[in-house]
């Protein structure tokens, strides 16, 4: 696991095309690892007739509401699950 | 005793019948159709086991669900072997094995309202609440409630407190979700299979509150 609890993290900004299991919406946004889910075959290679190994970790991540879609700040949180390889780490020291 | 179709059916007629042939639907439905003679003419699936698992699927009902939330409600052990590993409590409960997706419950407080969707597709756990509502897989519930959460519920009927905390759970991966709501007041001398009664798909979902019990209102 890259990733742990309480661990701010900021999705890929990649454009793919294809089975990708993580939303358009969310890319390139920065959010809180709140959940460890485990490891999963990847479905983004299951999808094509592959095996999905090696697993892959599966975080449940916590978004600012205000952070996704903008608009005045809120404790509202949109929360998505996603797959170590769309997420890198966020340096807490810098914005 | 008139059979219906002798009604005569002006377009807006409630009892017409649906255009389900109508459209993309119908492509899908054909090609389906298609798949499913090529698989039984090579005896890779059979059209009974086909309908059979139509059968299982469609037995499945939000009864399962709140039979778990009623336990929950009733026994705080059960609930933290649940929030800590929903597939297992639930296999313990129910017997029922939700496959090869995990299943997480979510705890909605005075302080946090969840609500789920799935943006991408269907995603639902239909081990323990059955076939998804039509409107959980349609275009406007999946875009409009993972931005504007606080408005769908208002359609839906619910009105949250501006500092309850909403989150609006994607269901993108493996995980389905299942929403524990809370639990109504004036339901103290309940006993589980009464309490059951009060949990509704809807409030799995996220969509709506637990049934308040009969009588609590006055």
């Amino acid at each position: 696991m890259r990733f742990q609890v309480g661990d701010t993290v900021r999705v890929k900004g990649e454009r793919r095309a294809g089975h990708v299991r993580t939303p358009s919406y969310i890319r390139g946004k920065t959010g809180l690892v709140s959940r460890v889910h485990g490891t999963f075959r990847n479905p983004e290679q299951l999808a094509y007739g592959q095996d999905g190994l090696p697993k892959v970790p599966l975080y449940y991540v916590s978004f600012d509401a205000s952070e996704v879609w903008g608009g005045p700040p809120s404790a509202d949180r949109v929360v998505v699950d996603i797959y170590e390889h769309w997420l890198e780490p966020v340096d807490k020291g810098r914005p | 005793m008139s059979d219906r179709h002798e009604h005569g059916h002006s377009p807006t007629d409630a009892h017409a019948p649906i255009g389900l042939e109508d459209g993309e639907s119908a492509v899908w439905s054909r090609r389906a159709a298609a798949l499913q003679a090529v698989l039984a003419e090579k005896g890779v699936i059979s059209n009974d086991e086909v309908r059979a698992t139509i059968e299982d699927w469609e037995a499945k009902t939000p009864a399962q669900g709140a039979r778990v939330v009623a336990r929950a409600w009733v026994d705080p052990d059960f609930k933290a072997r649940l929030l800590a590993n929903g597939k297992q409590a639930v296999r313990d409960l129910l017997g029922i094995d939700t496959g090869t997706t995990e299943l997480v419950a979510l705890e909605n407080t005075d302080q946090v309202h969840h609500v789920v969707v799935c943006t991408l597709c269907s995603c639902y756990p239909r081990a323990v609440l059955g076939l998804p509502p039509a409107w959980y897989k349609s275009l406007a519930y999946r875009s409009r409630t993972i931005a504007n959460p606080r408005s769908v519920l208002r359609e839906f009927g619910m009105q949250l407190d501006p500092s309850v905390e909403v989150q609006v759970v994607d269901s993108t991966a493996d995980i389905r979700y299942l929403v524990i709501p809370r639990r109504p007041a004036g339901t103290e001398g309940m006993t589980e299979e009464q309490l059951a009664e009060l949990v509704t798909r809807d409030s799995m979902i996220g969509v709506a509150r637990a049934r308040e019990a009969v009588g609590s209102r006055q």
